[in-house]
């Protein structure tokens, strides 16, 4: 990887240079420790029993097997369901994001190709939306949501398809603005010659724009998907605190006002909302960090 | 076969029905609410016209709460943006690892502000308090975020570890852009480290610095969930003669308002000032990358 600054004056002594770098990557591994000793200090607490936490927050675990006692106590709670709250997220995350990206990806493509007044205002429409923040329109929409279950008999709170639509509208202003970017690049020659071999239009999107915008939808996936599994006012609102369906924001929140001051149990549960995606950064960091540098840039 | 109108129809429709019927009808619900009596659950709704926002800009709650945030919010800017410079300096350098540096300092920001709040919570509370009371320091062996004037400080400590680490890599990527001969005729010219990164390295990534600065503005401004599970707004205060919760954000005392204290109609017209402010800075920002874009 090319770097632009180099830390060394050119011909300055190679010895020096190299003490620098040392001293560098010294206090790189130092800082390193100390973002991450938070996460250090969670599991460490997870692994106490009330008594010793009290007692003294500090040290080390005398005894590991105090984790597994305190996961399944958990687990196990009467009050919060966590495993339930685990599978839920994980619903409401896969189809939001499968909601948001092909919806999205299709209204992009739309108004790439079909340049009119309408759609270049319906863009715009779009763009604009993105600076409304949820506080104006929470309660309206959960008024509105209400009333629409009432009167059209399609329930849509603390249902998984009416949370799902709910992060459609959120989600898709952003989305399309990106899709929007990287369809302009995307040559017309390819969807004309398809559609002169007699593909139809959805044809044409699903079996020539969807496959080439694979980068992209990761981008658009990591976006929303970060944020839709650790939002925490949307699910309350649209799903309620103690309601059926649970994500494991609403959990930890129902799971520290249950527990007040038994710092191990919360410490565990905080450890386990943190798991799940930590491995999923492990093992996709690549594709993260560069989809959240591109969705800021851009 | 080409494209119908019928088709382009058919694919536009499921965002645009989901946008209009999640956000705009909403938006112009809200605002409409704002202009009434209404509690979010009495059956009769009357129209008060502005008295809403007149209320609202006599009240001492959402005056602090204002001012508060805008605190925040400034904190938030200088030490985060700063932290990701140093950070990015130091990740673009000529240290072996790299990659690995960066994703680790990026981790805090994977975790959401409810998890991260009752963590940072107990490292206040217990953690910090008991290095304190071992090292005999009297202001650590008490809690950061029970003392009204540290709490907002405790705060931005928070956001700046969560958020330095993402707004670092929109510096990485700006650093990794420029050109790297300049910086080397500037070596050979003799310009110091210091000198190089001042006069050159910082004009070639300005576009990354207002990037940086919307991102921390939006998302300091917009706070709530690591305001709920670190603070929940306290501790309480006297502010004017009033009693207020320091280290109540705009964001927790709209929802304080409309949805815990029943009174909706004024945290409609709280939220309708909330977004205007927001307006504003989306615009200030769109002048000064279409500024760019022409200097380019």
């Amino acid at each position: 990887m090319a770097d632009a600054l180099h830390l060394d004056a050119v011909g300055q002594k190679n010895q020096h240079s190299k003490a620098k770098r040392i001293a560098l990557e010294i206090l790189a591994i130092v800082l390193v420790l100390v973002v991450l000793s938070p996460f250090v200090i969670v599991l460490f607490n997870s692994s106490k029993t009330f008594d010793h936490i009290t007692r003294d927050p500090l040290s080390p675990p005398s005894d590991w097997s105090n984790l597994g006692a305190n996961i399944s106590a958990v687990m196990n709670d009467p009050t919060t369901d966590f495993l339930g709250a685990f599978k839920d997220s994980v619903i409401i995350t896969v189809i939001s994001l499968v909601v948001i990206i092909i919806f999205s990806a299709m209204a992009a493509w739309v108004l790439v190709r079909n340049r009119s007044r309408f759609t270049n205002f319906t863009f715009m429409l779009f763009v604009a939306a993105m600076v409304i923040p949820f506080q104006v329109v929470m309660y309206p929409l959960v008024y509105f949501l209400k009333a629409i279950g009432d009167t059209l008999g399609i329930k849509m709170l603390a249902t998984y398809h009416g949370i799902a639509f709910a992060y459609l509208g959120f989600g898709c202003s952003l989305s399309i603005f990106i899709f929007h970017g990287f369809i302009k690049g995307i040559p017309l020659a390819l969807e004309e010659s398809a559609f002169i071999d007699g593909c139809s239009q959805p044809g044409v999107f699903f079996k020539i724009i969807l496959p080439l915008l694979t980068p992209t939808i990761t981008t658009v996936a990591i976006l929303n998907g970060i944020w839709i599994w650790n939002d925490y006012l949307l699910p309350l609102l649209v799903l309620g605190g103690n309601g059926e369906i649970q994500t494991i924001p609403l959990a930890v929140t129902a799971f520290a006002g249950a527990y007040v001051k038994q710092w191990n149990l919360i410490m565990t549960s905080a450890l386990l909302a943190m798991i799940p995606i930590v491995v999923m950064f492990i093992f996709a960091q690549k594709y993260i960090i560069r989809g959240m540098v591109e969705g800021a840039v851009k | 076969m080409k494209r119908s109108k019928l088709w382009d129809a058919v694919f536009l429709a499921p965002c645009l029905i989901a946008l209009t019927m999640i956000v705009l009808i909403p938006f112009v619900q809200g605002i409409n609410f704002s202009l009434t009596d209404w509690n979010g659950i009495n059956s009769v709704i009357n129209y008060v016209g502005f008295n809403n926002y007149k209320d609202m800009f006599q009240s001492v709650e959402f005056g602090y709460s204002f001012v508060i945030t805008v605190v925040y919010t400034v904190i938030n800017v200088i030490l985060v943006n700063i932290v990701a410079f140093l950070l990015a300096l130091l990740v673009t350098s000529k240290v072996r690892g790299k990659n690995f540096y960066r994703a680790a300092f990026f981790v805090p920001n994977l975790i959401g502000g409810i998890v991260l709040g009752y963590t940072w919570q107990f490292m206040f509370n217990d953690f910090f308090t008991s290095i304190g009371k071992i090292l005999g320091v009297g202001w650590m062996s008490k809690s950061m975020i029970a003392n009204k004037d540290l709490v907002i400080f405790a705060m931005s400590v928070v956001n700046t570890w969560q958020y330095a680490g993402y707004i670092m890599l929109i510096f990485v990527a700006g650093i990794q852009a420029t050109s790297q001969e300049v910086m080397e005729a500037a070596t050979v010219d003799g310009a110091n480290y210091y000198q190089r990164v001042r006069k050159i390295l910082i004009p070639m990534i300005a576009n990354a610095f207002t990037i940086s600065l919307f991102l921390t503005i939006t998302n300091s401004f917009k706070c709530f969930d690591l305001n709920v599970a670190l603070t929940n707004g306290g501790p309480s205060m006297r502010y004017m003669g009033k009693v207020v919760k320091s280290s109540q954000l705009l964001a927790l005392t709209i929802y304080n308002k409309s949805i815990t204290s029943k009174e909706l109609a004024k945290g409609q017209a709280m939220s309708v000032i909330f977004f205007l402010m927001l307006v504003v800075f989306s615009l200030i920002q769109v002048y000064f990358s279409k500024k760019k874009e022409v200097e380019a």
